[in-house]
């Protein structure tokens, strides 16, 4: 029997504030633990939310960018359930009137375009994190994530196989760092997935019990868990087991990996959502939305025509190229420092990438510029140094951020492009070579090649190759 | 020093006429409390230090010429749910009893800076749920005018402060009551203003929907200085009104009433009420027609569904409210736990007294899925059902004059086993809460046994200046004595 998967995403992305949702803490990750707390976020008796309003901005932002109605009226719910990262015992978020519904979101499948919708975005609290140290009879509890403003993306069950699913988050992703909105850092937390997926016989239109996945970190994860929820689900079909496959929450085992039931239908948490009482419902005016429509930078796939039309790159590179806007914005700064549009594209696609998932950094954390590269670039062109030293300078520069002339000076890396010097080297490696000579006169051709090599070896590879090519063929014919 | 039970507005002018140093007043006022606590116990905490030092530092002011505040020597007192910087805020419970919270409330910053001096905390219904300040963890508070008998409450402990002559202003909170009835059964002035009016941050939350604080005091007047200082926006109160009265609360006070109206519903009349209530609201029907005032009688028809929409609603927000105290981050835990689930369980059985169990599992059980649309959804309905009504009532009519209370002060004991009884105590209190309107209890005569019996007049939103006014007429027409027994006996 054929199986079709459906699979839907919800996606917590951290909002790109200053401050917290609720109070003035700031947002900032990594700091000590503890440390971005006020009575407020820790929900000490008697005190109150204030709802900051950067934080409506910014989901406003978010749901424009991702192509859905912003709604005029919304409201704050509380959401409640007891656990020692949740200091208020009830997170403040939104239920039955979201800020934003609708959405739409572009993939590619199978070079067809293919429409992604999503339900609805609302805004909510973070909460706190928890640190078990095994040797101990007790966890910590660090409360400096608590009210970090979120967004809840809810997309519809419209994908069909796990790829689809990495596809659409990339996506969703590469839209919300453009809009400036989150910097989407997975690894940080600042980006999570739940995969909601089921199975069902090709053809049934009826949707079989679906199983929401959580505890995903990375876009590999979410792959590898969502394969393997299929394949366990199918199986269980196939052999007849399909009660075995019933609604509930399992966890991704990344170390073991496979997935784990958490819990049923049946223990699923009643929420008790209901309005809450120390907020004001969300207004969004229109003027409101016009202004912050203004303030939409250009998305990916806008970026994406433009870079065809502008620097006529291939689909392919367009497509890495854009994935990610810091590496667009790389990309686009190297060209405007007076680089060649492909030859950047080149040296982007490839050192900067390959070297930035060696050190396993994200793009922008490099310390190199983008007129840096431009300058190395420039530095080829000119035949000051080889392409091959080039790439020697560009891996000091990424781990450096030092100029690649000061990289070239120090290291004595520039070619040897003075007709003089190279005039004595190559008749030097003429007279020590008289047998290739005698093979280039008796038509062997081939022979400048290895005299080619011969003159390179002698510079230490620093001579220019197209002038001593020249100069080495022109004294073979004199 | 004057001996007698002073007024706010007598205390500040003691002050600033120099008659007596701010030191001097505090002393007076821990004097007396010294002699009423034995037999009231008003307070749960004395802020004997704190609050000299407020007095030094007005009196201070005053010694070099500066401005003082409109409170600069006049000692308050604070219902204990109200969070005091470095002072415990218990709620009257055992699961706050050591929580020292690290930031004032709202008012209490506004009372500072005004020049009140905080002389302590009063008792209260723990979590302000209950009607008699029996619910309190600590202490029983007796009333002033009969030592035999409940103050009321949930504010009892602020009542009983100002009726027993310790202090001439204290802050109580009204969730569904809680400052009129108090008042009323001790011979105060209660005020509850309009839902907003007064900041709500620091105040610990029982209903966030309903609660306001408002001032106890021992005329209208004061009431009205009282308001000066606590109304006003504050940003962090997202439900704050963004309001502030043109001039003082007590502009209006002499303005003559011909002309308004108002409107005495029927229901307020009808069965279950103190025949001794029913005549002292028809004899102050009376003195508002010679006031000038056109008397209606006229039919609220949802008053009685008030009373479920109340419990329903103020409990679901409690089930939510009071679920951060989880024994986790503050307050009490059990000594010895062996996991995450038995420390919340036990935190939670062990230090909530029963009536807030109560309240939060009949919260919790409004919210559940299945039962949200029958009872917390319907209960919104009606909600909006008599805030409409009143809208339209006040459309025709500038207050609404009705009981405080179907019962007099009951005697301690007398209704803690019956808590359906205690629910129905709150009839005519809680329908101003949900249509989160201002309301005074002003008393307006006593029983037979000497015990007071207040009245409630009801304003439009916002209508605090209609209110004051009215019922400082009225007080100047009835002139009673309203010293009670207790404060009677420490002049001595």
């Amino acid at each position: 029997m054929k199986w079709e998967t459906v699979i839907g995403l919800e996606v917590h992305v951290e909002l790109d504030t200053k401050t917290k949702i609720f109070c003035n803490c700031p947002t900032t990750f990594g700091a000590a633990p503890n440390r971005h707390t006020c009575p407020v976020c820790m929900g000490l008796p008697g005190t109150l939310p204030t709802l900051n309003k950067a934080v409506v901005d910014m989901a406003v932002k978010a749901g424009l960018a991702l192509g859905c109605r912003v709604e005029g009226l919304s409201k704050m719910d509380r959401k409640n359930y007891f656990y020692p990262d949740l200091p208020k015992a009830y997170q403040i978020s939104q239920y039955d009137l979201p800020i934003c519904t609708e959405g739409a979101v572009n993939i590619e499948v199978d070079g067809n375009k293919k429409t992604i919708r999503i339900h609805r975005i609302h805004i909510e609290e973070d909460a706190g994190k928890l640190l078990h140290d095994e040797y101990e009879p007790f966890s910590y509890i660090d409360y400096n994530r608590v009210g970090v403003p979120l967004i809840e993306i809810v997309s519809e069950a419209d994908m069909r196989s796990p790829k689809e699913a990495v596809d659409y988050l990339r996506a969703v992703r590469a839209i919300l760092q453009y809009a400036g909105v989150s910097d989407c850092r997975m690894e940080q937390g600042s980006l999570r997935c739940d995969g909601n997926i089921s199975v069902r016989p090709m053809g049934q239109e009826a949707l079989n019990a679906k199983v929401e996945l959580k505890n995903i970190n990375s876009f590999k994860e979410l792959q590898k868990a969502l394969e393997k929820e299929e394949k366990r689900q199918i199986e269980l079909y196939s052999f007849g087991q399909g009660d075995q496959v019933v609604q509930e929450t399992r966890r991704w085992d990344a170390a073991k990996g496979r997935t784990i039931s958490m819990r049923s239908k049946e223990d699923a948490h009643d929420y008790r959502y209901f309005p809450e009482p120390d907020l004001k419902p969300i207004v969004v005016r229109d003027e409101q939305i016009s202004m912050i429509l203004k303030t939409l930078p250009e998305l990916p796939a806008a970026k994406a025509l433009r870079f065809k039309e502008v620097y006529a790159l291939t689909e392919k590179e367009i497509e890495v190229l854009t994935a990610e806007k810091a590496l667009s914005h790389f990309y686009e700064e190297t060209v405007k420092a007076g680089a060649d549009a492909k030859i950047s594209a080149n040296w982007v696609l490839g050192d900067l990438l390959r070297y930035l998932k060696e050190k396993e950094m994200e793009p922008g954390e490099q310390q190199v510029a983008p007129s840096q590269l431009a300058t190395l670039i420039g530095l080829v062109e000119a035949g000051t140094i080889s392409g091959t030293v080039g790439k020697e300078v560009f891996a000091v520069m990424f781990d450096t951020g030092k100029d690649p002339e000061v990289i070239v000076e120090e290291k004595g890396l520039k070619q040897i492009s003075g007709t003089d010097e190279l005039q004595y080297i190559i008749e030097k490696v003429l007279k020590e070579n008289p047998a290739s000579v005698e093979d280039y006169h008796a038509g062997k051709k081939q022979a400048v090649g290895y005299l080619m090599g011969q003159v390179m070896k002698a510079t230490g590879g620093q001579a220019n190759p197209r002038i001593a090519k020249e100069m080495l063929e022109e004294k073979l014919k004199a | 020093m004057v001996k007698t039970v002073m007024t706010l507005d007598e205390y500040q002018q003691l002050f600033l006429n120099k008659q007596a140093s701010a030191r001097e007043l505090v002393m007076e006022t821990f004097a007396r409390i010294d002699k009423v606590e034995p037999s009231v116990k008003a307070y749960l905490t004395l802020c004997r230090e704190l609050a000299l030092d407020q007095a030094d530092r007005q009196d201070k002011k005053l010694a070099d010429g500066k401005e003082t505040g409109k409170l600069s020597g006049v000692p308050v007192a604070l219902k204990d749910n109200m969070c005091t910087d470095g002072i415990k805020t218990t709620c009257a419970s055992r699961i706050l009893e050591d929580f020292v919270p690290p930031y004032n409330a709202q008012v209490t910053d506004l009372l500072n800076d005004a020049g009140a001096m905080i002389v302590g905390k009063t008792n209260l219904d723990e979590f302000a749920m209950g009607s008699s300040t029996e619910n309190s963890a600590f202490q029983l508070t007796s009333n002033p005018w009969d030592l035999t008998r409940v103050p009321g409450g949930s504010s009892g402990g602020s009542a009983a402060a100002v009726a027993s002559g310790t202090v001439p202003l204290a802050l109580g909170s009204d969730t569904g009551g809680s400052i009129r009835q108090p008042a009323s059964f001790c011979g105060v002035v209660g005020l509850k203003p309009t839902y907003g009016l007064v900041s709500r941050y620091g105040l610990v939350a029982f209903a966030s929907s309903l609660d306001q604080i408002g001032p106890f005091t021992r005329n209208a007047r004061d009431a009205a200085l009282a308001l000066d200082v606590l109304a006003g926006h504050d940003e962090k109160d997202a439900t704050s009104l963004q309001y502030k009265a043109a001039s003082s609360y007590t502009k209006d006070l002499e303005q003559p009433l011909k002309g308004m109206k108002a409107a005495l519903p029927k229901e307020y009349m009808q069965e279950g009420i103190d025949p001794e209530i029913k005549q002292v609201l028809l004899e102050t029907a009376a003195l508002l027609e010679t006031l000038g005032v056109d008397v209606d009688e006229v039919s609220l028809p949802y008053s009685k569904a008030g009373l479920s929409a109340y419990y329903l609603i103020s409990s679901a927000e409690a089930s939510s409210n009071l679920a951060r105290f989880d024994g986790i981050r503050y307050g009490y835990r059990p000594e010895e736990f062996d996991n995450l689930e038995e420390l919340m369980v036990r935190s939670r059985s062990e230090a909530f007294g029963s009536e807030v169990k109560r309240r939060i599992m009949l919260g919790t059980y409004a919210l559940s899925s299945g039962y949200y649309d029958a009872y917390y959804h319907r209960a919104q309905l009606l909600r909006n059902r008599i805030r409409q009504q009143f809208v339209e009532l006040f459309s025709r009519y500038d207050l609404v004059l009705g009981p405080v209370t179907p019962s007099l002060p009951f005697v301690k004991g007398e209704k803690t086993d019956d808590p359906l009884e205690m629910y129905l105590g709150d009839v005519f209190t809680v329908d101003i809460n949900l249509a989160g309107l201002p309301a005074i209890s002003l008393p307006c005569g006593f029983s037979q046994k000497g015990l007071p019996i207040g009245m409630q007049l009801i304003g439009g939103h916002l209508a605090e200046n209609k209110l004051l006014k009215v019922a400082y007429q009225l007080e100047q027409q009835m002139n009673l004595d309203l010293v009670s027994p207790v404060a009677r006996e420490v002049l001595k």
